[in-house]
């Protein structure tokens, strides 16, 4: 194993996101506390409990999945798309790193800043919104899973895409679509029948709804099939990078 | 001679079914300057970036400093350094983050001192702190050459060096890669210029569509192909070549007042003297000589045309 690649490539993406913190942390925070000045202090608070919870402190587990997931995802697939850009691609490329090595150093570097974010987030609803966490290690697990699992799937979108309208167009109109639909800002069971049995096809539910557990302990769905799903999801990744790898798709050919 | 690089029947063809190389053969011997020539699109870029794995090869095997680049591509590449054509570097880092990350990934532990004597060489340590954004277009350059070297790479490919920097870098550059190889480094060139092949190279590889034409060392190929050519200034204009002279394949030149007599390597020896013996057999007077010798590049020319 070439740590030092790793801890090389992991280092550089970490400096680029240091860089430029102030629009990296402070863009989704900003939007994110508007949502909680909106929807938790201004409407929330002429909404009902939704399972036993306050609807400000009920979207607060989607709110921020909305945010790790599009982050993880934008952070990794710019992180392998820009040296493809840019040409600098060559250098790793020519490294004696493996796929996993690769794989570690960029999306481990994603998935951090996403962890990172999704804690700040949650001290920042803090100030507008009480809330509890009845399963603590349980959410660090979910946050840190659904991380690196959307950060692969961003790395993918960094490899597939050939421009930056590729590189945004699955994040604008599929993910962000999903989870909106997917439980951010109201539970599964609030829909009609019909569209109950359609949004269980959408995987961000299963991921809303057991990060949603950790906080409160009410689910749509069962916290084991949430965890599955994700871990289902990840492994779906993980086989396409190994695969891209293993035939240079859109990086050595 | 012990090869270092062994490229044994390497083809390689693209998606849309370009063939880019075909039956490559080549053995790149330990501590010598190779200069790979080619026009556009020959191949040349090609070659390079699959020994150094940046593209995967067709069929064929490469082996760089004893491993199989697809097999044993750790050690492999651990002993290659790239520098690129183009100036392929994130322009918002400084020297020193950039160097050092080169580093790291090709595998090697933070050396504080080691980045220093590579900046020193290439004379950027005063700049070691700027971004790459702020540097010239020589300086960049200069990066790319740290970044290649920073992992103490055996082997250096330097893909059209010089390639739009002025002549005292160029001046330089060449300086910098005899100090490589002086101290052991295997260094592989691409370029256009065939004044740089001919002022550094110990052997010379000619690439034209996809098919290695030649490998030969640069003073024999040049003593094998070159050809020389001695100009006659006469005294007296001449309407035609005299017949009794048919046999050199003169030429006059210049309203009758030159006689052009090319000729080559390969050319009897003594055939000038037995020329200049003619012309005074036939009382024909001249006042000067003056012989050219052709360049690498009149031989690469040919060699290109001649081999479609």
């Amino acid at each position: 194993m070439n740590l030092h690649a790793v801890r090389a490539i992991y280092g550089f993406e970490m400096a680029r996101w240091f860089r430029t913190l102030g629009q990296s942390i402070a863009s989704p925070v900003i939007s994110t506390s508007l949502y909680f000045v909106v929807f938790g202090a201004a409407i929330g608070s002429r909404m009902g409990a939704i399972d036993g919870v306050s609807y400000g402190a009920f979207i607060i587990p989607g709110l921020v999945m909305l945010n790790l997931l599009s982050e993880s995802i934008s952070n990794a697939s710019f992180g392998i798309y820009m040296p493809k850009f840019a040409g600098t691609i060559y250098e790793v490329l020519s490294a004696p790193v493996s796929a996993v090595e690769v794989v570690l150093g960029y999306v481990g570097a994603a998935a951090t800043k996403s962890v990172l974010l999704g804690l700040l987030i949650l001290i920042t609803a803090r100030l507008f919104v009480p809330y509890g966490i009845a399963h603590p290690l349980v959410m660090v697990g979910f946050l840190v899973l659904t991380a690196i699992t959307f950060s692969l799937f961003g790395f993918l979108i960094g490899i597939w895409a050939d421009g930056f309208e590729k590189l945004q167009v699955i994040p604008l109109m599929i993910v962000t679509p999903l989870a909106f639909l997917g439980g951010s800002f109201y539970s599964i069971s609030m829909l009609p029948p019909l569209w109950q049995k359609i949004a269980l096809f959408n995987p961000v539910v299963y991921l809303i709804s057991g990060f949603r557990w950790s906080f409160y302990g009410v689910a749509d769905i069962g916290v084991g099939v949430s965890l599955a799903m994700i871990l289902v999801f990840m492994v779906a990744c993980l086989l396409v990078i190994a695969w891209i790898f293993r035939t240079g798709y859109r990086l050595r050919n | 001679m012990e090869s270092i690089i062994s490229v044994r029947g390497l083809s390689k063809s693209y998606a849309s079914g370009y063939q880019a190389l075909a039956d490559v053969n080549l053995e790149i011997a330990r501590g010598e300057i190779f200069a790979l020539l080619g026009p556009n699109g020959a191949g040349k870029t090609t070659l390079i970036n699959i020994i150094c794995g940046i593209v995967n090869p067709g069929s064929g095997t490469v082996r760089a400093a004893g491993h199989d680049v697809v097999t044993g591509f750790r050690e492999a590449r651990s002993a290659i350094g790239l520098v690129p054509q183009e100036l392929h570097t994130d322009m918002f880092e400084s020297v020193w983050a950039t160097v050092n990350f080169s580093r790291g990934l090709f595998g090697k532990p933070r050396d504080p001192a080691r980045v220093e004597q590579v900046l020193r060489d290439v004379s950027l340590w005063d700049r070691k702190d700027a971004r790459i954004m702020e540097l010239s277009g020589g300086m960049k350059r200069r990066v790319m050459i740290a970044k290649a070297l920073a992992h103490d790479p055996s082997i250096l490919f330097l893909d059209e060096p010089t390639a739009g920097v002025d002549v005292e870098l160029r001046r330089d550059m060449w300086a910098m890669v005899r100090r490589l190889r002086d101290s052991g480094v295997t260094i592989i060139l691409t370029t256009h210029y065939i004044e740089e092949a001919e002022e550094m190279a110990d052997r010379i590889g000619v690439i034209n569509r996809g098919r290695i034409v030649l490998v030969e060392d640069k003073t024999v190929l040049m003593r094998k192909l070159g050809t020389r050519q001695l100009r006659i200034h006469l005294l007296v204009p001449l309407d035609a070549v005299p017949p009794a002279l048919g046999t050199f394949g003169l030429e006059l030149a210049a309203g009758g007042t030159e006689l052009v007599y090319a000729f080559d390597a390969h050319a009897e020896s003594g055939s000038v003297a037995t020329l200049l013996r003619r012309l005074g057999d036939l009382g024909i007077e001249f006042r000067d000589l003056h012989s050219t010798e052709s360049s690498l590049e009149d031989i690469f020319v040919n060699l290109v045309r001649e081999r479609p």
